[in-house]
C-alpha cells in the first residue's frame, strides 16, 4: 500500500447546553419544545435597562463539565461581549468569555483509528448564552423568531485539531456525549440541539502544504458529522489538486452541510465577516471561582465511561464489546453495577442483561428504566443459574415471571417447580427412555454419526420436563451409548 | 411665607406624613403640576407629564396617612425622572426616536425605591438623546432652556431634571451621570447634583449609555435634600450585579477644621475657562480655609488624559449597548427588503447625529486591528488614572474644583462643534472613569447672573460624607440655591 496522499486534520467546536432549570442570566425557565416565545423576560428579551445576573447553577455545571474533561478551572474568570447583529440575538451582542475562559487544558480519550488510545486535547471550555432560533419559511416574505432558547447556558468546548478522520471525530462526539451524561451536566442530545458541533477540517500534504480550514455548520447528528467530514476531505483534496489553494493564501471559510445531498455548501468567507469587537462585559464583574465549589464538584464526579469500560474488562473479565455496551449509557452501567450480587459472576450478569433483558427492552422499544424489578433480582437469577439450581432454559422462564411479579427468583423457582434435576438415577432413567424412544438416532450415534446426538438430548430433556442439568444429561447419554 | 413645595424635603415629607398637619401630598402634586403648566412651555424640561398618575399616587398616599399608616422619608414629594429611566406604564424615550413609543413593563430599581419611600413621579424629563451631550440640545423632541436665561442651555445630559428643580417645578429629580451629566447641569442651573460611587446605586431600568461609567443620582436645591433621595435609592440590588454594599459613614460629619482639601493643578480652570468661574472656586476655598481647612496642592498629570480616555471608552460601550435598537422587536422600524437594509434604515431614522457619531467612534475603537491602539490603551490608562486618584486621596480628604469651566452657554453656540461640546466634561469625566463620587453645589453667580458650581470629590464610598460636607460648605460660604426670576411668576 502506498503512503496516504494527505493527512486529515479535524478540530471540533462543540456547543453544549447545560442542564439548568433557568437561563444563564435571568430567571426564565430553560426548556425545549414549548410554544414559541413563552419563556421570556426583560433580560433575555434585551429590553432597555435590563441587566444580566449570573445563574450560579450554570457556573457549577460549567465547572463540573470542565473537570470531567480534565480541565483546569480558572481561579478568576470574566465575561465579554461578542457583538453582532442578528434578529435572534436581541441585545445585539452575546455574553461570552473571550480571553479568560472558565476551563482550559483538558483532554478526552478516544479509540484512535489504529485501535490505540488517543488523547484529544481540549484547548478551552467557556460559558456563554445561547441565541434564539430563526425560522425561514420558504415561499413567504417573513422569518419567524423564537426567543425561548435565548439566554440558555452553553459551554463551548474547543478541541485542538487532534482528530485524524471522520470516524475519530464521530467517536470524539460519542465519548463527549457519554461524559456529560455521566457528569449529569447536559442531556447531550444532538436532535434537540443541546449538543451542537462545528468541525474544522483541513488536509496536510507530505510537501507541507495545508488546505484552507473549513468550518462546517448544520450538522445535527453524529453520523452527519462523519458524512460531512468525509465529503469535505474529498472536496478539499480535489480542490487542492485542481487549484493548489492552501492555508497560506486562502482565508478560512464556513460551509453548511446539506443532509439531503450529503454535501457541504459555501456560506461565507471569514475574512470580512468576523469582527465581533469583543470587550469586557461591563454589566458583570469578573468572577472569582470559589475553590470549595471546584473541589466539591471534583469529589462528586462519578467514574467516567472510559475508565469504567476499562475496569469492566480488567476486573470483571467482560469483552471490550460488552463493556462498551454496558457503559454507553450511564443508567445502564449504574443498573448493571447494582445487579452485581454475591454468587453471581459479573460476566454472567452482563450476559443476562445484554442478552435477555435488552432483547425484551428492544422489543418493547424502551430503556433500562422500564425494567420493573430491582437490579439485584437479575443478579440473584444469574446466581441460581450459575449455581446450577436452574438451567439456562428454566432461567428464562424465571426472568419472564420476574418481569411480571418482581418476586425473588428463588421463590419463583419453588413456585413453578423449575429446580434443575441433577439426580443421577432420574437422569439415567430419562436417558434410557430417550434411547428407547429414538432407536434410529441411538444407532446412528453408536455408528459414529454424532449429528443425531441432539435428538437424543432433546428427548431426554423432554422426559425431565426441561429441567434436567444439561451437562449431566449429556454425560449420561454419552456413557449409555458407548 | 415659603410655599410648601419650596420647603426642605425633610420638612415637606414630615408634614405630609403627619395626619394632624393640613399639608397633603395632593397639595404638593397640584402645586408642582401648576408650576409645570405655567413655566414648562418656556423651559421644556419635561417630555411627559403624568398628571393623572401623580394625582392618583398622591391620593393613595394621603389615604394611607389618613389611615394612620407609616409612610417613607419622601412622603408626597414630587419627583421628576430623567427619561432614560424606566417608570412602568409611562413612555420611555431617551429623547430619541429610536424607542418609538416603547412603554416599559417595570420600574427602574431607583424609581421603585423612590416610590416606596413616598415620592410621587410627576413626569419624565428631557435629556440629550441617550444621555449623549452637555446641553440637552441633542433631544429629538426639542431643547431644554436654562431657567436663569432662556437663551442659554441648562447643561446636560440631564438638563431637563436640572431645569425642573432649578425652576421649582419639582423639589427632587433623578438624573444619570456618565461623564458629568448630573453635575454639569446642576452647576449651570445653580442646584446640587450628586454622582454616586460606581456600584452604589442600581442601574437596573436605566437605559445604558456606557455601562461601566453610568450612575443614577439625585438633583435637589440643597445637599440635605439630595442626601435624602440618595439614601433612598442607594444600596445593593440583586438585579444589578455591579452594585455592592458600602459601610455607613463613621461618626459625626466632618468639621472644616483640619479638613485637607486637595487642589489638583490639572483641574484648575485655565485660560480656556471663564475667569468668573475660577474666581468662584477661589472664593469658596478661601471661605473654607478661613474656617480651618487646609489646602493641599497636588498634581495628577494623568487627569489630562480624562477626555481622550472617556471618548474612547464611553463610545465603545455605547456602540454595543445601542445595538439592541435595531427595529426588530420594539421601537422605530423602517421596513426593507433585506435584513441589513432593515437595520440600516431603522437605525438611520431612529438615531440623531450625535448618537450616530458615538456609535461610529465606538465601533471603530473596538474593531480588529484598532482595539489595541484605542480601547485597550484607553482601559489601561483608565486603570492608571484610578490609581493616581487613589494616591491623591491618600494625601487629602476631598478635592475641590470647578464643575464646569464655563457657566451656561448660549443655545446653539456649541451645537455645530462636537469637540467644544466634549470639552464641557473636562472637569467631570475623571470621577466616572475612576468610579469615585462627586457632588456639585452652588458657588454664586456671575455678574450676568448665571449660576456657577463647584465640585467636591471624595474617595470610593464617601457619598454621604460628601453630601454632608456640601451642606457644611454652604453654611461656610453662605452660597445657596436661589430661585430664578422666572420662578416668581407662579406660587
Amino acid at each position: 500500500m502506498s503512503a496516504p496522499a494527505y493527512r486529515v486534520i479535524v478540530g471540533m467546536e462543540v456547543h453544549l447546553q447545560l442542564k439548568t432549570r433557568t437561563k444563564a442570566f435571568c430567571a426564565c425557565r430553560a426548556v425545549y419544545g414549548d410554544e414559541p416565545n413563552v419563556h421570556l423576560c426583560p433580560v433575555c428579551l434585551g429590553l432597555p435597562g435590563a441587566l444580566p445576573t449570573l445563574n450560579a447553577e450554570a457556573l457549577r455545571l460549567g465547572v463540573r463539565t470542565g473537570l470531567a474533561l480534565g480541565c483546569t478551572v480558572a481561579a478568576r474568570t470574566k465575561w465579554d461581549r461578542k457583538n453582532y447583529f442578528y434578529p435572534d440575538l436581541p441585545k445585539g451582542y452575546q455574553i461570552s468569555q473571550y480571553d479568560r475562559p472558565l476551563c482550559t487544558d483538558g483532554a478526552l480519550e478516544i479509540d484512535a483509528d489504529d485501535g490505540a488510545t488517543k488523547r484529544v486535547r481540549i484547548r478551552r471550555a467557556h460559558l456563554e448564552e445561547d441565541t434564539g432560533k430563526s425560522f425561514h419559511v420558504t415561499g413567504t416574505k417573513h422569518s419567524r423568531i423564537d426567543l425561548n432558547r435565548c439566554g440558555t447556558p452553553l459551554l463551548e468546548i474547543v478541541s485542538e485539531p487532534d482528530l485524524a478522520s471522520a470516524d475519530e471525530a464521530a467517536r470524539y462526539l460519542e465519548e463527549l456525549r457519554k461524559v456529560v451524561a455521566y457528569a449529569g451536566t447536559s442531556d447531550g442530545n444532538m436532535q434537540e440541539g443541546n449538543l451542537r458541533c462545528e468541525p474544522n477540517v483541513n488536509l496536510v500534504y507530505p510537501n507541507g502544504d495545508r488546505t484552507p480550514i473549513v468550518e462546517v455548520k448544520n450538522v445535527n447528528s453524529v453520523s452527519n458529522v462523519a458524512r460531512a467530514i468525509r465529503f469535505e476531505v474529498e472536496r478539499q483534496d480535489l480542490e487542492y489538486r485542481a487549484h493548489g489553494r492552501t492555508l497560506a493564501n486562502t482565508p478560512r471559510s464556513t460551509r453548511g452541510f446539506d443532509d439531503a445531498t450529503g454535501e457541504t455548501v459555501h456560506q461565507r468567507t471569514k475574512e470580512s465577516a468576523d469582527d465581533y469587537r469583543y470587550f469586557p462585559e461591563p454589566d458583570l464583574p469578573p468572577l472569582d471561582v470559589d475553590r470549595a465549589l471546584v473541589e466539591a464538584e471534583r469529589a462528586t464526579l462519578p467514574e467516567l465511561p472510559r475508565a469504567r469500560r476499562t475496569r469492566y474488562v480488567a476486573a470483571y473479565g467482560l469483552s471490550a464489546y460488552d463493556a462498551g455496551v454496558l457503559t454507553a449509557d450511564v443508567r445502564v452501567a449504574t443498573w448493571y453495577e447494582q445487579a452485581l450480587v454475591a454468587g453471581a459472576s459479573p460476566k454472567g450478569v452482563a450476559n443476562w442483561l445484554t442478552g435477555e433483558v435488552f432483547a425484551r427492552l428492544n422489543a418493547e422499544n424502551r430503556g433500562i428504566e422500564a425494567v420493573p424489578f430491582p437490579p439485584a433480582r437479575l443478579g440473584e437469577l444469574t446466581a441460581l443459574v450459575e449455581g446450577k439450581v436452574v438451567n439456562a432454559q428454566a432461567g428464562k422462564q424465571v426472568l419472564r415471571a420476574l418481569w411480571d411479579s418482581g418476586e425473588a427468583p428463588k421463590d419463583i423457582v419453588a413456585r413453578l417447580g423449575l429446580a434443575q434435576v441433577s439426580d443421577p438415577g432420574a437422569v439415567r432413567a430419562a436417558c434410557e427412555t430417550a434411547i428407547a424412544a429414538e432407536p434410529a438416532a441411538a444407532a446412528a450415534v453408536r455408528a459414529g454419526k454424532p449429528e443425531a446426538f441432539g435428538r437424543l438430548m432433546g428427548a431426554a430433556m423432554k422426559a425431565l420436563k426441561g429441567k434436567g442439568d444439561p451437562a449431566a444429561v449429556k454425560a449420561t447419554l454419552t456413557d449409555l451409548l458407548r | 411665607m415659603t410655599a410648601p413645595l419650596d420647603l426642605p424635603v425633610a420638612e415637606m415629607a414630615a408634614r405630609v406624613a403627619d395626619p394632624r398637619d393640613g399639608l397633603r401630598a395632593a397639595d404638593l402634586v397640584e402645586a408642582s403640576l401648576r408650576r409645570i403648566a405655567a413655566l414648562d412651555g418656556r423651559l421644556h424640561a419635561f417630555l411627559h407629564v403624568d398628571a393623572e398618575g401623580a394625582r392618583r399616587a398622591a391620593a393613595e398616599l394621603d389615604a394611607r396617612v389618613a389611615r394612620g399608616e407609616a409612610v417613607g422619608p419622601l412622603a408626597g414629594v414630587p419627583l421628576a425622572v430623567k427619561d432614560n429611566l424606566a417608570v412602568a406604564g409611562l413612555p420611555l424615550t431617551c429623547a430619541s426616536k429610536a424607542l418609538g413609543g416603547y412603554v416599559p413593563p417595570r420600574d427602574a430599581t431607583v424609581v421603585a425605591r423612590a416610590k416606596a419611600a413616598g415620592a410621587v413621579v410627576v413626569g419624565k424629563t428631557n435629556l440629550d438623546e441617550f444621555a449623549m451631550g452637555s446641553s440637552t440640545e441633542n433631544s429629538a423632541f426639542g431643547a431644554t432652556r436654562n431657567p436663569f436665561d432662556l437663551g442659554r442651555v441648562p447643561g446636560g445630559s440631564s438638563g431637563g431634571s436640572a431645569a425642573a428643580v432649578a425652576a421649582g417645578l419639582a423639589p427632587l429629580a433623578l438624573g444619570s451621570d456618565t461623564g458629568g451629566s448630573i453635575r454639569q447641569p446642576a452647576a449651570l442651573c445653580g442646584i446640587v447634583g450628586h454622582k454616586p460611587t460606581y456600584g452604589r446605586v442600581s442601574r437596573n431600568g436605566l437605559v445604558a449609555f456606557a455601562s461601566s461609567l453610568d450612575q443614577v443620582g439625585p438633583f435637589a436645591r440643597a445637599a440635605d435634600d439630595a442626601a435624602i433621595l440618595q439614601r433612598v435609592i442607594e444600596g445593593p440590588d440583586p438585579l444589578d450585579a455591579t452594585t455592592r454594599a458600602f459601610p455607613p459613614p463613621a461618626g459625626r460629619p466632618r468639621d472644616l477644621a483640619g479638613l485637607r482639601i486637595g487642589v489638583v493643578e490639572e483641574l484648575e480652570v485655565g485660560a480656556s475657562g471663564d475667569p468668573e468661574v475660577a474666581a468662584a472656586v477661589t472664593r469658596t476655598r478661601a471661605a473654607l480655609v478661613a474656617r480651618g481647612a487646609a489646602l493641599v496642592p497636588l498634581s495628577v498629570p494623568l487627569m489630562t488624559a480624562g477626555i481622550p480616555v472617556y471618548y474612547v471608552v464611553a463610545p465603545a460601550e455605547c456602540s454595543s449597548n445601542l445595538a439592541r435598537f435595531d427595529g426588530v422587536r420594539y421601537g422605530a422600524r423602517v421596513d426593507a427588503p433585506e435584513l441589513d437594509a432593515l437595520y440600516a434604515r431603522s437605525r438611520d431614522a431612529g438615531f440623531g447625529p450625535e448618537v450616530k457619531r458615538r456609535i461610529v467612534l465606538g465601533t471603530f475603537a473596538l474593531s480588529a486591528g484598532y482595539a489595541d491602539a484605542y480601547y485597550k490603551r484607553a482601559m489601561s490608562v483608565r486603570g492608571a488614572l484610578r490609581e493616581a486618584l487613589a494616591g491623591a486621596f491618600a494625601r487629602c480628604d476631598v478635592l475641590l474644583s470647578a464643575t464646569s469651566p464655563i457657566p451656561a452657554f448660549r443655545a446653539g453656540e456649541k451645537a455645530g462643534d462636537p469637540l467644544a461640546m466634549y470639552l464641557c466634561d473636562v472637569l467631570t469625566v475623571t470621577a466616572n472613569l475612576a468610579g469615585v463620587p462627586a457632588t456639585s453645589l452652588p458657588a454664586g453667580r456671575t455678574r450676568a447672573g448665571l449660576p456657577v458650581g463647584v465640585q467636591l470629590w471624595g474617595p470610593d464610598g464617601s457619598d454621604l460624607e460628601l453630601l454632608a460636607l456640601a451642606g457644611t460648605v454652604r453654611a461656610a460660604t453662605g452660597l445657596a440655591y436661589e430661585a430664578p426670576a422666572l420662578a416668581g411668576e407662579v406660587a
